[in-house]
């Protein structure tokens, strides 16, 4: 007797004769096609009934709309149908595993969602007097002290928008923090060529010129070609650790000790925080400053691109240079929020104001949520697993894949490999595609630039070890068919609600807004 | 631990396939003197979710919340009734824990929402055409700044003084690292704007002016005339929308000329969250739309020659361009995007004027009533739902008098400006369908109270 089938297929079901018949609607069962509002709605439909209102005299004059907007408004079920619709067609980490290296897309924990949500956060104005928010500006608070001792630095700039943001925010504390020093000049920073995009956007955003450093051939940042380069016209550098190719910069305290010693600081992107938090502080490193990205160490969500949150750790050099506004607890336990009015005596050196408000408040309740709720204990478990889980990958895949850093020790939360023994015509993308197929998001592709082809895997600490062995054998198996030149992959994905989508089209005449068909011309 | 999957049966067997001898070695590429050997200093270790409910719940508590009490904020930030299937829907899994849409065959849901809200957003301002939206108004303000030196090659950007202060300050902060040219000034009580000085001041190294619209102070001005003049000087015309429910009742920027306009889209959709996340719009004539920052959805085929949706122009962007981007932002503010987009389909065209309308009769009904209060002056003639009075005496302390009292009565100038002896009095009050005449008939008597 067969063992019970746990995938619920039975094995000796035969294929149906013949090819699947087209429909009349384009649908296909549960996979539903959804036009746009444009096509759907009307300007007379709306979903929302007012509520009655004193009415005054009209005050708006000449400036009185004449001219219709052109927006189409569904009803509740019409706008709930179709938004489910669309949901629908998404991939999600609620749906499976998502191991998109670098991106960090874990289980969001619904407490998280629940506790933002609380009138006392979701509902009061940043501008209300401070006396009527001293709970929020305590969850900033208490996040912005459980960040300083997760990473062992002095203080943090609690409002960046963003990684990106924060990004910005360490760098401008850098040439604050130079032109303080009557060191304005220093114009150079050094980049690894495996950083993150944003890094050298970023350093030239706020006037640097940027340098790359080569990488060795274990995948770590070239130290002697870094400290070569070091001198008086370096303001500093930006460095990932964990990088970018999943490895553990082992030099970055010795690289930390030759920039400061060369006069500049050190920036460290954190995205890749999760891989160490609680295990080790980048403040020991000797770090100046970094981001760390809410929504990847601390579960808030990705929301389909944002929003983020970028909160910046900065070193007792850096610190003083610090954005408006932020809070400080005063022995009473009242919370002050320092903004431009008291900044003169507590904050003189601040650069300013980066964003209007307070920064991202619905993504501080969800991290403190979060780091409350898994705790000292919970979190150094979460950096171990989500390490454990990469390294797992790495082993059961390194026979079928090329992982050409395989040999440089252990990986942090990530795995690299390249498409090194594809055969002509075959591509990281098509393996990227095949995996769709399978019913997987596809593993971050063609990044890092410093490996050919490169497939960038990242579990996290919230999948199942069944889960992870899933995936292995979807992308050993997808991997074998390139190899072996099977020509259906080169049209994958075939189960997905789109084919492969013509990007070239979609750049050469871009079409960003929708508009009614022109009317057809009339016949000469 | 609740949210981690592996036991400890697990890990022997992967620690085994791995050959480690235990997950500790696998950071053995931490130099050892920085390697924690314990749980982290001072964090408690893990908690329920009842213990950690109680203890978010115990600060939550602590604050005064808008929807209980008689409340008049705005500049820059809106309270408005957002509809039960907003939140319900942007809670969808689907949505809520997908990632970028950089594999688009299975982020159609995302990237159709994204081409809809653009279109949405764009008719909306008057635009050609939208992105997918921005951090939020005050670094979607910033980024047009940038994005006109880029067309202009100028690098002065002329500020009116109604722009929101701490949009200013954003900008002045960022000029002063960038090189940028950015003249700021304050604005007046009895002005009725600063157009004509904004004229005046465009010269041949203008990169832009910036306006707001409606104002700081609630003020709204016909920008025809500004925009022809900046076209004269090609300088390009910047307009700032901080209450897009608005442009349901005033004219859109961009029927009045203006090159690009940026907007906070809070009012729509997303909750006042004590200032974030929310999601700033940018919009713009089509000729520059290659100069823009941030993300774009455009409409393709795919291999069957079906309608499909694709992030594009991605070659302005730092993942290709890296550092000649024309910016360096990465994320948009996705699932705030989606809040506005539904709410703004709810809503349609009918219900967006139908709210504009009340909002506007509304804050005009409590502007007559406040304006009756001795001690108190209405300065602004024109405005749509939020207006600026003149009290007798300085206007912080009076607001905070009124929050002992429960009534959230506006933002004092004072808050805004702190030490501009000019603006003290000033008292910015905004007025939205959610304010009831109740509300203003308390806010009114305590007024009259606290003026006596």
């Amino acid at each position: 007797m067969n063992a019970i089938n746990q995938s619920g297929w039975k094995p000796e079901m035969n294929a149906v004769e013949g090819a699947a018949p087209a429909t009349r609607t384009g649908n296909r069962a549960l996979m539903l096609e959804e036009a746009l509002i444009f096509e759907i709605g009307t300007t007379e439909t709306t979903g929302v009934d007012l509520p009655e209102t004193p009415k005054g005299a009209s005050r708006l004059g000449a400036l009185a709309r004449s001219k219709p907007i052109g927006l189409p408004g569904l009803s509740e079920p019409e706008t709930v149908r179709h938004y489910t619709r669309l949901s629908r067609q998404n991939y999600a980490i609620d749906l499976g595993l998502f191991p998109l290296g670098s991106c960090t897309m874990k289980h969001n924990p619904r407490l998280n969602e629940r506790m933002a949500r609380l009138p006392g956060f979701a509902d009061i104005h940043p501008l209300q007097p401070v006396d009527t928010v001293q709970g929020a500006l305590g969850v900033i608070n208490e996040l912005a002290f459980w960040l300083i001792d997760l990473t062992g630095m002095y203080g943090v700039a609690m409002s960046p928008k963003a990684g990106a943001h924060g990004e910005l925010c360490g760098i401008l504390c850098i040439k604050a923090a130079l032109e303080a020093r009557g060191e304005g000049h220093r114009k150079v920073i050094l980049v690894p060529e495996s950083a993150h995009g944003t890094n050298p956007a970023t350093a030239a955003f706020a006037g640097f010129t940027v340098e790359n450093i080569p990488a060795t051939d274990e995948g770590r940042v070239d130290t002697e070609a870094l400290k070569s380069r070091l001198g008086p016209d370096v303001a500093g550098v930006m460095i990932t650790n964990p990088n970018t190719c999943g490895l553990f910069e082992r030099d970055l305290k010795i690289i930390s000790d030759a920039v400061h010693a060369a006069g500049g600081y050190v920036y460290c992107d954190g995205a890749n925080f999760n891989a160490i938090v609680g295990r080790v502080r980048p403040g020991d490193l000797g770090v100046d400053a970094m981001h760390i990205n809410l929504h990847k160490t601390f579960s808030t969500p990705h929301g389909g691109g944002g929003p983020g949150s970028g909160p910046v750790v900065l070193s007792e050099a850096l610190a003083p240079f610090g954005p408006l506004p932020f809070t400080a607890r005063h022995a009473d336990g009242h919370i002050q929020l320092v903004e431009e009015e008291t900044v003169g005596e507590d904050h003189p050196h601040s650069f300013g104001r980066m964003t209007a408000f307070h920064g991202q408040m619905g993504m501080f309740t969800r991290a403190l949520t979060y780091i409350l709720s898994h705790g000292a204990d919970g979190l150094a478990q979460v950096a171990g697993d989500a390490v454990l889980n990469a390294n797992y990958v790495l082993r059961r895949l390194e026979g079928v894949l090329d992982a050409p850093f395989a040999k440089s020790g252990p990986c942090m939360h990530e795995a690299l490999f390249s498409d090194e023994g594809f055969p002509a015509g075959f591509s990281t993308l098509d393996v990227a595609k095949g995996l769709i197929d399978e019913g997987f998001h596809p593993m971050t592709v063609y990044f890092p630039l410093v490996v050919h082809g490169a497939m960038l895997v990242e579990p996290t600490e919230t999948e199942s070890k069944a889960a992870l062995d899933q995936f292995v054998d979807a992308l050993a198996s997808v991997a074998d068919r390139a190899k072996a030149g099977d020509a259906s992959l080169k049209a994958a994905p075939h189960y997905a609600p789109r084919r492969r989508l013509d990007e070239t089209q979609a750049a050469r005449k871009p079409v960003l807004v929708w508009k009614e068909a022109p009317l057809p011309e009339a016949a000469e | 631990m609740r949210y981690l999957p592996l036991t400890d049966t697990d890990r022997t067997e992967m620690l085994r396939v791995i050959g480690a001898p235990s997950i500790d070695a696998l950071f053995a590429d931490v130099p050892e003197e920085a390697r924690l050997t314990g749980p982290i200093h001072g964090l408690p270790n893990h908690a329920s979710e009842l213990a950690v409910e109680r203890h978010m719940s115990a600060l939550a508590r602590q604050n005064l919340v808008a929807g209980e009490v008689p409340f008049f904020l705005g500049c820059g930030a809106y309270r408005h009734h957002v509809p039960a299937s907003v939140d319900h829907l942007i809670q969808r899994g689907e949505f809520l824990t997908a990632y970028t849409p950089y594999q688009p065959e299975i982020a159609q849901g995302t990237l159709q929402m994204l081409f809809e809200f653009q279109t949405q957003v764009a008719r909306l301002l008057g635009t050609d055409v939208a992105n997918a939206s921005m951090y939020d108004g005050s670094t979607a303000c910033w980024e047009a700044i940038v994005m006109a030196r880029r067309v202009t090659r100028r690098a002065k950007a002329v500020l009116s003084g109604g722009l929101h202060p701490h949009y200013v300050s954003v900008a002045t902060t960022m000029a002063k690292f960038t090189g940028d040219d950015v003249h700021a000034s304050l604005p007046e009580l009895a002005a009725e704007g600063d157009i004509e000085t904004l004229i005046a001041a465009i010269d041949d190294d203008t990169s832009c002016v910036v306006v707001q619209y409606p104002d700081i102070l609630g003020r709204i001005a016909d920008l025809s005339e500004l925009a022809a003049a900046c076209q004269a000087k090609k300088a390009l015309l910047i307009a700032v929308v901080t209450e897009p429910v608005a442009l349901g009742a005033i004219r859109s920027p961009g029927e009045m000329g203006a090159d690009i306009v940026v907007g906070e889209g809070q009012s729509i959709g997303v909750g006042l969250q004590f200032g974030g996340p929310y999601v700033g719009l940018f919009g713009c004539k089509e000729k520059y739309v290659r100069q823009m920052p941030g993300r774009l959805c455009g409409e393709t085929v795919d291999a069957e020659g079906k309608r499909g949706f694709v992030l594009t122009l991605s070659t302005r962007e730092q993942h290709i361009r890296r550092e000649k981007a024309t910016s360096n932002i990465c994320t948009n503010s996705g699932l705030c995007a989606l809040a506005f987009s539904i709410h703004m389909t709810l809503l349609g065209e009918k219900g967006l004027r139908g709210l504009a309308e009340a909002n506007h009769l509304a804050a005009s009904a409590a502007a007559d009533r406040l304006a009756q209060v001795p001690g108190v002056e209405l300065v602004t003639p024109t405005f749509f739902n939020e207006f600026t009075l003149k009290l007798s005496r300085e206007a912080r302390p009076i607001v905070r008098e009124l929050a002992d009292r429960r009534i959230l009565a506006g933002v004092s100038l004072g808050r805004l400006y702190p030490g501009i002896q000019a603006l003290e009095k000033g008292l910015v009050v905004a007025v939205t369908e959610t304010a009831t005449a109740e509300d203003v008939e308390t806010l009114a008597t305590a007024l009259e109270e606290v003026l006596a």
